[in-house]
């Protein structure tokens, strides 16, 4: 992607989210929720426990039904496809789910080629360099791409899951709390990757997290799920909300640590 | 979106000259590779790689490139590139940093036809049957160790699993059980009635229906219709637990996973398997006696008169007898299994399918040996 595309007011937003509203379990998650994402930024999404997160990640990419509003993705009604448009639109997409979500029966670099078999029609030269490439991008050794998921360590599985995610080149890739369960060296490597690629791969980025340092480090806004909507900004805008999980959130201990080691001007 | 990837090749001043232009994204890889793969470079020394043209460029596009360039370079012909744009610099760069290790070929794929390969798996199948045998005899070893100890201590016997585990395999079964077996007494009354009449003996059907019901199908029928459900329920359920590290914590927890999963199916399947039998031989010789009505007009009494002096000695109670080894079998092999389940999901179903077969082929194989030791004791 080009510069300009960045964060240009006049492009129409990514992913546009209106009065959305879902329901889990006979309760509302969200009510009347408006979000925009703009191509080429990297949004966080964060929230308490129980307060839509993923339900919000999956909604819009079609594993929660809606129960009003709309979601436009790519400019495209989501409701409204057809199958094959659908199909269409999931490959210009990726996601990375929280476990990881490989297919346990078949090696790193056979999931890898999982959605490059099921969408493209590459000789199978092509399709395992591609795999082997896309190894080697995320930070993997060679290897591990002969290897099952259960034969890696959980820093390795996501990356590998990492991998599948962006195995047809996505523009836009959904993460779901990517460096949980991650200590946190591997986390800050992780973070690094996600910033990395996204930069190079001119990558927009979905990203549901509760890591502080995630948020600070790689994010250019930042969604916060509170009372079933989104209040969204910089990290220097929410530090000026008023609403108290919002400030609970960033300036408890954990928050304040992390924006001082970020050198994040705090006011407090 | 943008136009559509293309390259073309020339020569130029003796250099190989390689223009390239579009998107170069995943989607139109497949062309792109197979342009590339063609592409002859003569004994030009000399390559150079235009870039102008290219508005767009993913990892894949980038990898073309760069295996390209690297077969070039691997001919020895000196390569470069020119008018690389700003904007897809930093991806080529990203892949070709990171792609320095050459990717190796198709992973694993175990070749080999013909017949030493035959051979060869002749042979590992024989030493997977003989290692199953083994590690199957051991783990009943245990088994056997972990019933002892509870025997001695009673208590530890989970009583509401060992209730729930009879209410799923044996309460559950009956419909099936009873279905099949009157269904089998139906037919063997009508098969057995059609050869006896050529000789006027239509009588001795009573007898054929008992004795083949009462020795060997009720049983038989019950273990292998026990071994499809119930086996096959045990691998899996075990299976999962295995999956999701549950067996795991129950032994960090200070538990013993035989005493608490093995156990009670085990108990389980030893007291409703009998009883599951007896009811099939009844059923099997209620629809033998209904169609002996039917066909043969043989009343019900007189069916009962024929079926008492044709069941004499152990007929009766041999059934009840072959049940505990059939049960014991059937739960070892099941539970056996499922404990063997890794952490993937398609070793679940794979074990699962292993349970079933080995358990109903060892439930005919005793069943076998039951029929020669019975005959050797005139029983």
């Amino acid at each position: 992607m080009s510069d300009a595309s960045r964060g240009n007011g006049a492009e129409p937003p990514i992913i546009r989210i209106r009065g959305l509203k879902t329901r889990l379990g006979g309760r509302a998650i969200h009510r009347n929720l408006d979000l925009d994402v703009r191509r080429g930024e990297v949004l966080g999404v964060v929230g308490g426990s129980g307060t839509g997160k993923s339900v919000l990640l999956r909604a819009i990419v079609g594993l929660v039904p809606i129960r009003a509003g709309t979601i436009e993705v790519f400019g495209e009604n989501m409701a409204a496809l057809s199958d094959a448009e659908r199909r269409r639109i999931e490959s210009r997409w990726g996601v990375l789910f929280q476990d990881g979500a490989l297919f346990s029966s078949l090696t790193v670099a056979q999931n890898i080629e999982v959605p490059l078999k099921e969408h493209l029609d590459l000789s199978p030269e092509l399709m395992s360099e591609i795999a082997a490439m896309k190894v080697a991008l995320v930070g993997l050794p060679p290897d591990a791409g002969a290897k099952y998921p259960a034969e890696l360590s959980g820093g390795m599985r996501k990356r590998a899951a990492l991998a599948r995610s962006l195995a047809l080149d996505p523009e836009l890739l959904f993460l779901d709390e990517p460096t949980a369960g991650l200590d946190p060296i591997a986390a800050a490597a992780f973070d690094n990757l996600i910033g990395d690629l996204q930069k190079s791969l001119g990558l927009t980025v979905f990203l549901v997290t509760h890591d502080l340092d995630t948020l600070i480090t790689i994010c250019d806004r930042i969604a916060v799920l509170v009372d079933k909507r989104v209040k969204i900004g910089t990290m220097t805008e929410l530090l000026r909300d008023p609403h108290p999980w919002i400030q609970s959130y960033f300036r408890g201990p954990r928050g304040r640590s992390a924006l001082a080691a970020q050198g994040v001007a705090g006011e407090g | 979106m943008a136009q559509e990837a293309w390259v073309e090749a020339g020569f130029r001043e003796g250099a190989f000259v390689l223009r390239a232009g579009g998107a170069w994204r995943v989607r139109g890889a497949a062309a792109l590779d197979r342009k590339l793969q063609s592409l002859d470079p003569g004994a030009a020394r000399a390559a150079r790689i235009d870039l102008a043209e290219v508005d767009s460029l993913d990892s894949a596009g980038a990898w073309l490139l760069l295996r390209t360039e690297r077969a070039l370079q691997t001919r020895g012909i000196e390569v470069s590139v020119e008018n690389l744009r700003p904007e897809i610099e930093p991806l080529l760069r990203k892949v070709e940093r990171s792609s320095q290790v050459v990717p190796p070929g198709r992973a694993r794929r175990r070749g080999g036809r013909g017949y030493r390969d035959f051979a060869r798996r002749v042979g590992e199948a024989t030493f997977w049957c003989l290692a199953q045998a083994a590690e199957l005899v051991s783990f009943l070893g245990l088994v056997t160790i972990v019933i002892a100890r509870t025997l001695l201590r009673p208590r530890r016997l989970r009583f509401v699993s060992l209730v729930n585990h009879m209410e799923r395999t044996g309460v559950t079964a009956m419909p099936i059980v009873g279905l099949i077996s009157i269904l089998i007494g139906v037919v063997l009354a009508y098969q057995g009635a059609d050869q006896l009449r050529q000789f006027g003996a239509e009588i001795y059907t009573v007898n054929l229906l008992g004795v083949g019901i009462l020795r060997e199908l009720g049983i038989l029928l019950t273990a292998i219709i026990v071994a499809g459900r119930s086996g096959s329920a045990f691998t899996a359920e075990i299976g999962a637990m295995k999956v999701h590290e549950e067996v795991d914590a129950m032994r960090t927890l200070g538990l013993d996973p035989v005493e608490i999963l093995v156990l009670p199916r085990l108990f389980a399947l030893l007291i409703t398997l009998p009883l599951l039998g007896f009811y099939a031989n009844f059923m099997g010789l209620l629809g033998g006696a209904l169609m002996s009505y039917a066909t043969l007009d043989i009343n019900f009494p007189l069916f009962v008169r024929q079926l008492q002096s044709a069941i004499f000695g152990w007929t009766f109670w041999l059934g009840p007898l072959k049940a505990p080894f059939f049960a014991v079998v059937i739960a070892v092999v099941g539970c056996y299994q499922g404990l063997k389940v890794s952490q993937s999901a398609e070793s679940v179903g794979r074990l699962t399918t292993v349970s079933v077969v080995e358990s109903i082929f060892l439930v005919i194989v005793l069943d076998a040996g039951f029929s020669v030791v019975f005959s050797y004791l005139h029983v």
